[in-house]
């Protein structure tokens, strides 16, 4: 992989649910240092988009191109995809029996076989970074919400993936406690990281995004720079952005 | 002291039943638990084969009462040459068909544990066997303690059957008596209280566990909350 391939490519990919078409075509390109952002209305097939990515689903048709890790390919080694790739969750998904410095060195030590007293100090540097460095021997239960989605972003980078993926990752936080963690990912943005996020923040979306997509009914409908969510070519972004927009202000 | 007729030999002979009962329940225990550990792997491996045999294993137990497992042992292995002490016989039906009842209930716990954490921990890049060991066991064993202990209750009045192959133990001490006493009102009833003060405990203690389960910050409970009011 040169450093002029993009990160993330997906190519005419389809993807099925039973009878379910969820994504029925959609190509997607993003560059290194390039933050993605996918909006559109629920159903329309972004989480499993996301999720395809990382080859938590298989596709039925197309292709996707991840960190030079061809996913179709028959010998896709997914330890080395999963090492590439970092994904959080809206629902944190921290492991409860352990602190928060134990959840983030986990994978270095055990997966990278990184000494414990490095992974530490990437423990340190990577909760520095999310505003946690006084947490590291919390348990994840003594967290507020938006305390512990930071800590699954920082036990993500701790892994020091080449690119993250956010699915809706401020959903089930209160506004203060999302505007903290939007601000983690704004400095990560800023640092560089290629990023694929998900979210229903429309400002945050046109603010943090390099691109914006637009999906409806599984596929991308429209795409281009942040401010398309000012000017909608389509009908269906229209109604989308109508839509949101009495949502925020009700 | 003498309660009726019951002396202090007849006393001495309980006790020493008793002692069997805890010996014959704690290799029902430890022994049913190894096997059940390794019966509960089998349950939630990848490989259909091993799900289907455990599973099929599991039934097979499950359906078959241990008493009968005894019979077999004792009776039936002698008839084809291979001759069994009854502790041995009774030992090992129980191990089985402990291993058979904790396996599943392990089983049930391991799935108890929410499936993201799994994902969460195949996003990181752990390997099944390390997702296992280091994420999802130690959730699973927390939730798998209350209702461990609880059946392990089950597991001390179980040892009772042992008594039918003729091992001397709490139940089978009680006749003993009672054959030369002819008292069974005061043997059993003293018998029943000494499973009681063995069962006790453990049922109490299964309790406690259970209220505790919630946090994780805490140790899980240890026998020292039997002594807390
Ligand atoms: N594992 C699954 N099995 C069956 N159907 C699924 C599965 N995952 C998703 N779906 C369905 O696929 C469709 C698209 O789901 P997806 O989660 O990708 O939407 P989304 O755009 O992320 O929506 P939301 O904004 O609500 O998160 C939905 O109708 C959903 O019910
Ligand atoms: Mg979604």
């Amino acid at each position: 992989m040169t450093d002029k391939d993009p990160v993330v490519e997906l190519r005419d990919v389809h993807k099925s649910f039973g009878a379910l078409k969820v994504l029925d075509g959609v190509s997607l390109t993003v560059a290194r240092g390039e933050v993605a952002v996918i909006i559109g209305r629920s159903g329309s097939g972004k989480s499993t988009a996301l999720r395809c990515i990382d080859r938590l689903e298989v596709i039925d048709d197309g292709e996707i191109v991840v960190c030079g890790h061809r996913l179709t390919d028959a010998k896709l080694n997914l330890r080395a995809l999963r090492q590439d790739v970092g994904i959080v969750f809206q629902s944190y998904n921290l492991f409860p029996h352990l602190t928060v410095a134990q959840n983030i060195t986990l994978a270095p030590v055990s997966v990278k076989r990184v000494s414990r007293a490095e992974a530490l100090e990437t423990a340190q540097a990577v909760l520095r970074q999310v505003g946690l460095q006084d947490k590291a021997d919390a348990y994840p239960e003594q967290l507020s919400g938006g305390q512990q989605q930071r800590a699954a972003i920082a036990r993500s980078l701790a892994m020091k993936p080449k690119v993250m993926l956010f699915d809706e990752v401020t959903s089930a936080l209160d506004p203060e406690l999302t505007a903290e963690v939007l601000r983690v990912m704004e400095d990560l943005a800023a640092s560089g990281m290629t990023m694929v996020v998900v979210t229903h923040e429309m400002s945050f979306a046109r603010r943090i995004a390099d691109q914006l997509v637009f999906m409806h009914g599984g596929r991308v409908r429209e795409t281009g720079p942040g401010d398309i969510l000012l000017d909608p070519q389509t009908p269906e972004l229209r109604q989308f952005m109508s839509h949101e927009l009495h949502a925020a202000t009700r | 002291m003498e309660i009726g007729q019951l002396n202090a030999n007849h006393a001495a002979f309980l006790l020493q039943g008793a002692m069997w009962t805890v010996v014959l329940s704690a290799i029902a225990c430890l022994g049913g638990g190894v096997l059940g550990m390794g019966v509960a792997l089998c349950r939630v491996a990848s490989s259909r084969f091993l799900r289907g045999a455990s599973g099929a294993y599991v039934q097979l137990v499950q359906g078959t009462p241990p008493l009968v497992a005894m019979f077999l042992l004792y009776f039936g292995l002698p008839g084809i040459g291979f001759d069994v002490p009854a502790l041995i016989a009774a030992g090992l039906a129980l191990v089985v068909n402990v291993s058979a009842f904790l396996g599943e209930i392990w089983r049930g716990c391991i799935e108890a544990v929410p499936r993201p954490q799994w994902e969460a921990a195949e996003c990181l890049a752990l390997s099944r066997i390390q997702r296992l060991v280091k994420v999802i066991l130690p959730q699973a064993v927390r939730i798998a303690v209350p209702p461990t202990v609880g059946f392990s209750v089950q597991v001390i009045k179980n040892t009772s059957l042992a008594s039918v192959v003729g091992f001397v133990e709490l139940a089978r001490s009680g006749q003993i008596i009672n054959n030369s006493l002819f008292q069974p009102f005061v043997v059993y009833a003293v018998i029943a209280l000494v499973y009681f003060a063995l069962c006790y405990p453990l049922s109490r203690w299964s309790r406690v566990l259970e209220r505790r389960a919630g946090s994780w910050r805490r140790r899980p409970a240890g026998l020292a909350t039997l002594a807390a009011p």
